[in-house]
């Protein structure tokens, strides 16, 4: 075991865990992170993207000693800090359209949802039905139509 | 946009109107120290529905089982003569208390009920506390969440709780206010209103309302017409705590000393651990602290779960192989054609044509997105699971007898699910968790692995549905279906149900299986003489269970492609034979519905195409149009990993459940049931290969994705008179797949009979091994950040 040590949601942490314990386990198992979402564990279903450094990715996929002492992670229990006001625009759009419906992809979906935005955003641009084909989160409930909504209109209030 | 419960949602009308055609309701005030009220489930439920008449249509069909006492009127029945008490109760800080005896698994049963009550009690939804019951033994069948089911069967009970808890408070602020007689009071917003205006919130009356002794009482419900909360839209109760993090799973439960625990599943279905020959080894791997063979393999208990994963991989076991041995899908398809039952030559004249269809559905996976999942705390003489059950009663039977304890000492708590779709009606999950943590004598947070959900749990299974239909001129003389299906395990209580309402059944000697058929599938032509039955194989060699809908995605496919064969055999429009020939006025106004807002019969460029769909069940009508886009540019576009095929580019659907509680939720269980169908229509099944499935992940199992998401979607509630509701959670998918599937044979020219379409072409995937039985964790993440 060693010590690893970086940033999670504006939050210095230091863990005694193996090398290669993917850092979902890291958050989940070992910090009681649990906002990020086992679906699959081989980064298909993405269900527990979170951001590292601002940008989306999926910890199930990303052995803990490839966290550098310098990376911020932000889980969906951070993204409403990230901006002024009690809840990040995303996750406002998602209440208001009533996206949830189980609610277990959900966390994966806004963080995903969040990070396609600031892409498009960064390229001077709106959110475009192409855009939206290539999220690869899965909703076993079928919630895609009203996800669509929320980041066009989510997009609007970021 | 909606609403979602605040204090403000609340209708500001309290007023109480005439009690003319009142429904007067029977329960119990509790000797409790603040008030609380129970009433029996079940009583005064939903009246099974008559036989409907006869519409005075060219060939009148007779009514099939279905269209007189259907799924949902049986398990209302079923519940009668057994149903115990539900509480409800008020405190003092002026919240009520509803502990459900249904599972939330996503469905918005949740909120729908705090609707309810709300709306009784006059109290703002947020004040409504509604958590799920604990298994109750002594309800016997009446704690099934299934067959669409949940609020048909709660709708009377839970408002007459409700009326009765509203009386009290009544009866105790008059006693306050001096004697004033209780009905010159008014109630609004949680808080009883005299005439001076003098309010009492229901908090300060709680513990005056309390009674000391348990004392029968009785109350009356308000009108449908002075129902303000039921009907409006309203977001869900715990919107909020879904997209925070904060909703908790059964997996983010915080249970003393629960590690992490998974099974190294067999390479076979069914298979048994032989001999495992590296137990030393992989118990000194980093994070392991258990290794134990279980009847369902060997199981591993680890600081992490991706620990878990990494012993699995490493062990070295020697398998039995289980009762399916090496068969794949063409020996399933072989068994089923042998069961098939010849189809009538029916007594016709001379100049009928005959049209016959044949259709096959591969096996399909019911998973939920969250795996199967539990955590155990086994001791010597008792146990506590915590997971998502659906039945929890049997859960707790079955459990118990694993476990060698008597049922009672096995305490089952029903944690909110991450989706079901017939997946959590049973508890493959708990019981590998219960058996783990027994062996282990140490409590264990249990999950499947994603491959393990795809290979290892509950199937659709694979069945064939055949019909044959007779015309003469532009009639229909006769319709004749026949479903032969692998077992579908109806082993969750359900077969007490239907055994309870069988004197209530106008059919005998049926299976179980047959007799959920026949209840579902009702006749929705005047087709002439109509039958439809189901023969259904008797080998238990597959884990299977119901998937959303049961047999009716299927048998509504058969039945809607085979309605547009004989459109083109009489050379009618799709649209206008299902008009004329569709045996209820309510089946056509939905049907009227969306061919009017989806524009039927509008010119479409070449490789694209419409398609209609209707369905009835659980006392409510739906139908559908769809758009396909199957030009070659769209089938073929490229997505790294991903099931393209033709693109749905317009769905447009509309429902009449009867009452509508939830518009929003409502809608949402639509929407639902929509992606379901595109799923079973066009991308979704799992492949039988040498003893299991091929499919182990989300890229293999191609359930709809954004890129098969249709980007036009429109949903229409149709209202109806109907003071009762019927059910929606499984009610959109019937329609939408046989919509589908007529609009993939307009669009392309070929008659779809394979399902998924796909089924049969190409593996998109590489499969991965079947041992060891869980995949390694890539460690490459950090590359695809862009």
């Amino acid at each position: 075991m060693s010590t690893h040590t970086f940033k999670v949601n504006g939050n210095q942490v230091s863990v005694e865990v193996e090398d290669d314990v993917r850092l979902l386990w890291v958050l989940r198992d070992v910090l009681g992170i649990t906002g990020p979402k086992y679906g699959c564990g081989i980064n298909v279903c993405k269900a527990c993207t979170s951001h590292i450094n601002g940008k989306a990715f999926n910890p199930c996929a990303v052995r803990v000693a490839d966290i550098a002492a310098g990376d911020e992670v932000t889980t969906i229990e951070g993204l409403a800090d990230t901006v002024e006001g009690d809840l990040h625009p995303m996750q406002q759009s998602w209440i208001d359209h009533d996206v949830a419906q189980c609610g277990y992809c959900q966390p994966g979906q806004i963080m995903a949802a969040v990070d396609l935005v600031r892409r498009v955003k960064a390229e001077g641009r709106a959110v475009t039905d192409a855009d939206l084909d290539t999220i690869r989160n899965v909703c076993r409930c079928g919630t895609y139509p009203r996800i669509r909504s929320a980041i066009r209109d989510g997009a609007e209030r970021m | 946009m909606v609403d979602h419960p605040s204090d403000d949602a609340a209708p500001a009308d309290g007023w109480v109107g005439p009690a003319l055609g009142r429904r007067k309701v029977l329960g119990y005030l509790l000797a409790a120290p603040t008030l609380a009220v129970a009433v029996r489930l079940g009583v005064d439920s939903n009246v099974p529905s008559e036989a409907g008449a006869l519409t005075a249509l060219p060939v009148p069909s007779n009514d099939l089982p279905a269209d007189i006492f259907d799924l949902g009127d049986a398990q209302n029945y079923g519940a009668k003569p057994t149903s115990h008490l539900i509480w409800m109760e008020l405190r003092e800080d002026g919240t009520v208390h509803f502990a459900l005896p249904r599972m939330e698994a996503g469905q918005g049963i949740v909120t729908s009920t705090a609707m309810i009550i709300a709306d009784e009690l006059d109290i703002p939804v947020s004040k409504v506390e509604v958590t799920l019951a604990k298994a109750r033994p002594e309800l016997v069948m009446n704690q099934l969440t299934g067959g669409s089911n949940t609020t048909m069967s709660t709708y009377y009970p839970v408002r007459a709780a409700a009326a009765i808890a509203r009386g009290a408070l009544l009866e105790a602020a008059a006693a306050m206010l001096g004697g004033l007689t209780p009905n010159l009071l008014d109630t609004e917003a949680g808080a009883v209103v005299a005439p001076d205006g003098t309010k009492i919130p229901y908090g300060d009356l709680a513990a005056a309302a309390a009674v000391p002794k348990t004392t029968e009482v009785e109350a009356e419900l308000k009108a449908t017409s002075e129902l303000n909360i039921v009907g409006s839209p309203m977001g869900r109760t715990d919107a909020r705590a879904a997209v925070t993090g904060a909703k908790r799973f059964t997996l983010d439960l915080d249970i003393a000393d629960a590690l992490p625990c998974m099974v190294a599943k067999p390479p076979t279905i069914f298979g048994k651990v032989r001999q495992l020959n590296n137990e030393a080894e992989v118990v000194a791997m980093p994070g392991v602290t258990h290794v134990a063979v279980i009847e369902t393999g060997v199981a591993i208990r680890a600081r992490t779960f991706g620990q878990c994963i990494d012993a699995i991989r490493a062990l070295d076991v020697d398998w039995d192989p289980g009762p399916v041995g090496a068969d794949s899908d063409d020996d399933v398809l072989a068994d089923l054609k042998r069961a098939e039952v010849p189809l009538l030559v029916p007594s016709v004249p001379i100049l009928a044509k005959t049209v016959d269809t044949e259709f096959t559905f591969a096996f399909a996976s019911n998973a939920s997105l969250e795996p199967d999942c539990a955590i155990a705390d086994v001791r010597a003489d008792s146990a506590e699971i915590w997971g998502g059950f659906k039945a929890p009663v049997p859960a707790q039977q079955e459990i118990a007898l694993k476990l060698g304890l008597p049922q009672g000492q096995v305490t089952i708590n029903v944690v909110t699910g991450g989706g079901s779709f017939g997946r959590k009606l049973f508890h493959d999950g708990a019981i590998d968790a219960a058996l783990a943590s027994q062996a282990m004598r140490a409590p264990v947070r249990l999950m499947w692995h994603r491959a393990d959900a795809c290979r290892h749990g509950r199937m659709h299974p694979m069945c064939t549905s055949r019909v044959r239909a007779t015309t003469l001129g532009k009639q229909v003389l006769t319709y004749e279906q026949r479903h032969t299906s692998a077992r579908t395990d109806f082993g969750h209580g359900f077969g007490d149900i239907i055994t309870a309402a069988a004197g209530k059944l106008p059919v005998t000697d049926y299976t179980l299986s047959q007799t959920v058929y026949s209840l579902t599938a009702g006749a929705h032509y005047n087709f002439g003489a109509t039958t439809s039955l189901l023969n259904e194989l008797v080998d238990r060699r597959f884990n299977t269970a119901s998937m959303r809908n049961i047999y009716s995605p299927n048998v509504a496919i058969a039945r809607e492609v085979t309605v547009d064969k004989i459109a083109r055999t009489t050379n009618q429009d799709p649209y206008q034979l299902r008009r004329a020939f569709v045996r209820k006025d309510r089946s056509r106004a939905v049907l009227d519905r969306v061919a009017e807002a989806g524009n039927w019969g509008r010119s479409m460029p070449a490789g694209h195409g419409q398609g209609l769909g209707i369905h009835n069940e659980y006392h409510g009508f739906s139908a559908c149009l769809i758009e396909v886009d199957a030009t070659s540019a769209t089938v073929n576009r490229k997505i790294r990993k991903a099931v393209t095929g033709p693109r749905v580019t317009k769905v447009v659907f509309a429902v009449d459940v009867g009452l509508i509680i939830n518009p929003t939720g409502l809608k949402a269980q639509m929407m639902g049931g929509i992606m379901d169908a595109l799923a079973i229509v066009f991308t979704s099944s799992v492949h039988l290969k040498d003893g299991n499935f091929l499919e182990a992940s989300w890229d293999n199992y191609a359930y709809t994705r954004q890129w098969n998401t249709p980007p036009e979607l429109e949903i229409h509630l149709i209202e109806s008179n109907d003071e009762s509701p019927g059910g929606a959670g499984e009610f959109g998918v019937a329609a939408a797949c046989g919509a589908a599937a007529n609009a993939y044979w307009a669009a392309t020219g070929t008659m779809p009979t394979q399902f998924p379409i796909n089924h049969n072409g190409p593996l998109h995937f590489d499969p991965f091994p079947y041992t060891p039985s869980v995949p390694p964790s890539p460690t490459n993440g950090l590359d695809f950040v862009s």
